[in-house]
C-alpha cells in the first residue's frame, strides 16, 4: 500500500500516478522496441496482431467497458477501415492518408450506428449492432465493382514517402507506434470531461442527465469514436494481410473482439492490451501444451475451441475483472503480504456481478 | 416576477392523477420546503422539472424563461441541479470522479482536444479540481476523495450527492429528502449546511423533506401537499400547524396503525 501525497492538482491529472509507474511504462516500451531482436519472425508477426487487434480493442473498450454500450458489430467497423484503407493506397492515396481516413469513414458510420443506441440497450442492441455487421459483410460481396466481392483484393504494403514497410519488423514497429498513440489519446479522452460522461452514462443515465450530459451527444459520440479507432486497427489489418475478402469480418470476429475486452477486464485500457495478447497467444499456448497431453486428448479434433471456449467461459464465471483485476489482486497481495485478506476484493465483485443484468 | 414558479402543473400516470394544478412560486434566496405523505406526488414534481416526465398540462418558468419543453440536460445547463430521494451516483467511480462530473455543464473544449489534452484543457481540468476541492472542504468529505462511491456509507453517499450537485455551481438547487437515511450527526451537519449553502453561496433552494424538524429549522416557506393537490402553502410555521396538513398525515398515521 501506497500513499502518495499530492501538492498540486497537476499531479491529480498526470498520465501516471507514481513516478514508478512511468519507469516501468518506459522499460515496457523499451522492452517492445527490442522484441525484434529476441523473437522469430513468427512470434513477432503474432505480436504485430496483438498490437493491430489492440487498437481496435481499445476502441471496443472505449465503447463497451467504459460507455456500458455492448456492440457486436465492430468486425463491421474493422472492415470498413481494412477495405478503405485499401481501395484508397490502390488508387494512390498515400499510407498516412487512407489510415485517417479508414478511421473517419469508420466513425463516420459509428454515428449512425450510435442512433439506434439511443434507443435500444444490452440485448437489443447487440442484436442492432449485429444486424449491421451482417449488412456490411454483404454489401462487400455484393458491391463487386469496388471491393471485388468474395474474390477478395489485394492491398500494398504500405509506405510512408520513401520508408515501406516491408520486412515484418517494420511493420511491427509501425503497429507498435499506432497502438501507443491510439492508447495515449484514450487515456488522455478518459481523464478529460468526455471520458467521464461515457462512465457517467454507464453507471447511471438518469444521474447524467441531471448534470447536463447529453445522452444522445455523449453516446453517439463514444460509438464514432470506438468505431474510429477500430476502423484504424482494421487498415493496419489489411496492409499486414496484404489480401482481404468478406470472410475476414463475419460475426466470428465481433465476437472474438468483444472476448478480448471482457477476459481483459471492461473499464480498463490495460485490460484490452492484456486480453488481446491472451486471446492471440491462446492457440499457441494450446498447441504448446499439446506435447505434455495424453496422446488421446491431444489428438482429439477440436480440442483448441473447446480450450478457447471453456477458458473465457473460466474468465467469466470466477474473474469477472479480467486479467487486469487478477494482476491487481496479485500486485496488492504482494504489496500487503502478510495482510492481505480475501475479503479485500469480495465488495468489488459482488457489486460486477450485481451489474450484469 | 418568481425566480422559479410552477404553473397549473397536472400530470397523470393512467387514471392516477399524481399532480393536480399544483402551482407554486419560489423567490431567489429562500429556501422552499414541500411535505406531503407518501406518494403525495412530490418527487414526481422534481422529475416533470428534470423532464423525465413531460407534463400534461401547465409550465415552469426560470428565471424569466419557460422551460417546459427544454431537454433534460438542457435543465442542468441553465442552472438547476439535483439531488435524488434514492441516490443515483457514479458507482463505479471515485468521489472525486463523481464531484467532476457535476463540473461537466462547464466544459469548454472539444473532444479533439481533449484526445490531445491541450494546454487549455489542462488549465480547464485544474479549475474543474479547485472547485471539486472547494466542494470537498465545504462538505469535509477530504476522507473520502479517492474513494470508491460503492463501498461508502450511505449517509456519505447522501453527502456525495449533494456535493455533486454543488460542483455544478447552481442557480436553483433541488433536495429530495436529503436527509433520508443519515443518522443524527449526518444530520444536524447537514442542516448547516443547507443555511450555508443559502446564505454563503446564494443558491435558492427547492426541498421534498420528511423530516418536520429539520423542514421547521431550515426552511423559509412550505408547501404542503397530498394526492397531487396543494392542500396549503405559505409561512413555515403556519403550514405545519395547519388542521390540514396534520389532518393529511395523521390520517395516514392511523390508517398506518390500523393496517
Ligand atoms: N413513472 C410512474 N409511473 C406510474 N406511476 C408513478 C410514476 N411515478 C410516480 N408514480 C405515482 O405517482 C404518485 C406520486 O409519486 P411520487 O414518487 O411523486 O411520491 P412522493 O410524494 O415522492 O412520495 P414519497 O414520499 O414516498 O417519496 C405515486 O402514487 C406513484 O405511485
Ligand atoms: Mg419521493
Amino acid at each position: 500500500m501506497r500513499f502518495v501525497m499530492k501538492r498540486d492538482y497537476n499531479e491529480d491529472i498526470r498520465l501516471f500516478r507514481y513516478r514508478s509507474t512511468f519507469f516501468w511504462y518506459l522499460a515496457l516500451v523499451a522492452g517492445c522496441l527490442m522484441a525484434p531482436l529476441v523473437l522469430d519472425e513468427y512470434l513477432l508477426s503474432q505480436l504485430t496482431f496483438v498490437c493491430m487487434y489492440s487498437v481496435a480493442t481499445v476502441g471496443l473498450m472505449l465503447l463497451t467497458g467504459y460507455t456500458g454500450q455492448i456492440s457486436m458489430g465492430h468486425a463491421a467497423f474493422f472492415a470498413i477501415g481494412a477495405y478503405t484503407s485499401a481501395i484508397l493506397t490502390n488508387h494512390g492515396v498515400p499510407f498516412l492518408m487512407a489510415l485517417v481516413a479508414a478511421g473517419f469513414l469508420a466513425g463516420l458510420v459509428g454515428i449512425v450506428i450510435g442512433l439506434p443506441a439511443l434507443r435500444l440497450s444490452g440485448l437489443y442492441l447487440a442484436i442492432a449492432t449485429m444486424a449491421f455487421s451482417f449488412i456490411v459483410e454483404e454489401i462487400l460481396a455484393r458491391w463487386e465493382s469496388v471491393t471485388r466481392g468474395n474474390m477478395g483484393m489485394m492491398v500494398e504494403p504500405p509506405s510512408i514517402g520513401p520508408l515501406v514497410f516491408e520486412s515484418e519488423t517494420r511493420y511491427y514497429y509501425l503497429s507498435l507506434v499506432i497502438l501507443i498513440l491510439t492508447i495515449v489519446a484514450a487515456r488522455n479522452l478518459l481523464r478529460s470531461p468526455t471520458g467521464r460522461a461515457m462512465v457517467a452514462i454507464r453507471d447511471s443515465e438518469v444521474a447524467s442527465q441531471a448534470m447536463g450530459i447529453s445522452l444522445a451527444k455523449f453516446k453517439t459520440m463514444a460509438f464514432a469514436i470506438s468505431a474510429f479507432f477500430t476502423g484504424v486497427g482494421g487498415s493496419l489489418y489489411a496492409h499486414k494481410l496484404t489480401f482481404i475478402n468478406p470472410e475476414s469480418f463475419t460475426i466470428l470476429l465481433s465476437i472474438e473482439l468483444l472476448a478480448m475486452v471482457i477476459v481483459g477486464g471492461l473499464g480498463s485500457i490495460h485490460g484490452a492490451v492484456f486480453g488481446t495478447a491472451f486471446i492471440i497467444f491462446l492457440p499457441q499456448i494450446i498447441i504448446m501444451t499439446k506435447d505434455y497431453m495424453p496422446k488421446y486428448l491431444a489428438e482429439q479434433t477440436g480440442l483448441e475451441p473447446f480450450i478457447y471456449g471453456v477458458m473465457i467461459m473460466l474468465f467469466i464465471l470466477f474473474e469477472p475483472l479480467g486479467i487486469y483485476g487478477r494482476w491487481r489482486k496479485t500486485k496488492f497481495y504482494f504489496e500487503m503480504f502478510p495482510l492481505y485478506k480475501k475479503d479485500t476484493f469480495r465488495r468489488e465483485k459482488k457489486y460486477f456481478k450485481a451489474e450484469r443484468h | 416576477m418568481a425566480f422559479f414558479e410552477a404553473r397549473d402543473i397536472s400530470i397523470s400516470f393512467g387514471g392516477l392523477k399524481a399532480l393536480n394544478r399544483v402551482s407554486f412560486q419560489v423567490e431567489e434566496g429562500e429556501v422552499f420546503s414541500i411535505i406531503g405523505p407518501n406518494g403525495a406526488g412530490k418527487t414526481t414534481i422534481f422529475n416533470c422539472i428534470n423532464r423525465y416526465y413531460t407534463l400534461d398540462e401547465g409550465t415552469f418558468v426560470f428565471g424569466g424563461k419557460d422551460i417546459t419543453r427544454a431537454r433534460p440536460y438542457a435543465i442542468a445547463a441553465k442552472g438547476i441541479a439535483r439531488t435524488f430521494q434514492n441516490i443515483e451516483l457514479f458507482k463505479n467511480t471515485t468521489v472525486l470522479d463523481n464531484l467532476l462530473l457535476g463540473r461537466h455543464r462547464h466544459r469548454k473544449t472539444s473532444f479533439l482536444s481533449e484526445a490531445l489534452f491541450l494546454p487549455w484543457v489542462r488549465k480547464q481540468e485544474l479549475r474543474n479540481r479547485e472547485k471539486a476541492e472547494e466542494v470537498i472542504d465545504f462538505l469535509d468529505l477530504q476522507a473520502y476523495r479517492d474513494q470508491q462511491v460503492a463501498g461508502l456509507p450511505y449517509g456519505v453517499q447522501k453527502t456525495v450527492e449533494l456535493g455533486r450537485a454543488l460542483a455544478t455551481e447552481p442557480k436553483l438547487l433541488l433536495l429530495d429528502e436529503p436527509s433520508s437515511g443519515m443518522n443524527m450527526e449526518e444530520m444536524e451537519d447537514l442542516s448547516y449546511w443547507i443555511t450555508d449553502i443559502k446564505e454563503e453561496l446564494g443558491i435558492t433552494i427547492l426541498m421534498v423533506e420528511h423530516n418536520m424538524r429539520l423542514v421547521r429549522k431550515v426552511s423559509d416557506r412550505v408547501l404542503a401537499m397530498d394526492f397531487g393537490v396543494v392542500i396549503t402553502q405559505g409561512e413555515t410555521k403556519e403550514v405545519l400547524e395547519h388542521p390540514d396538513v396534520l389532518q393529511a398525515y395523521l390520517g395516514e398515521e392511523g390508517a398506518a396503525t390500523r393496517s
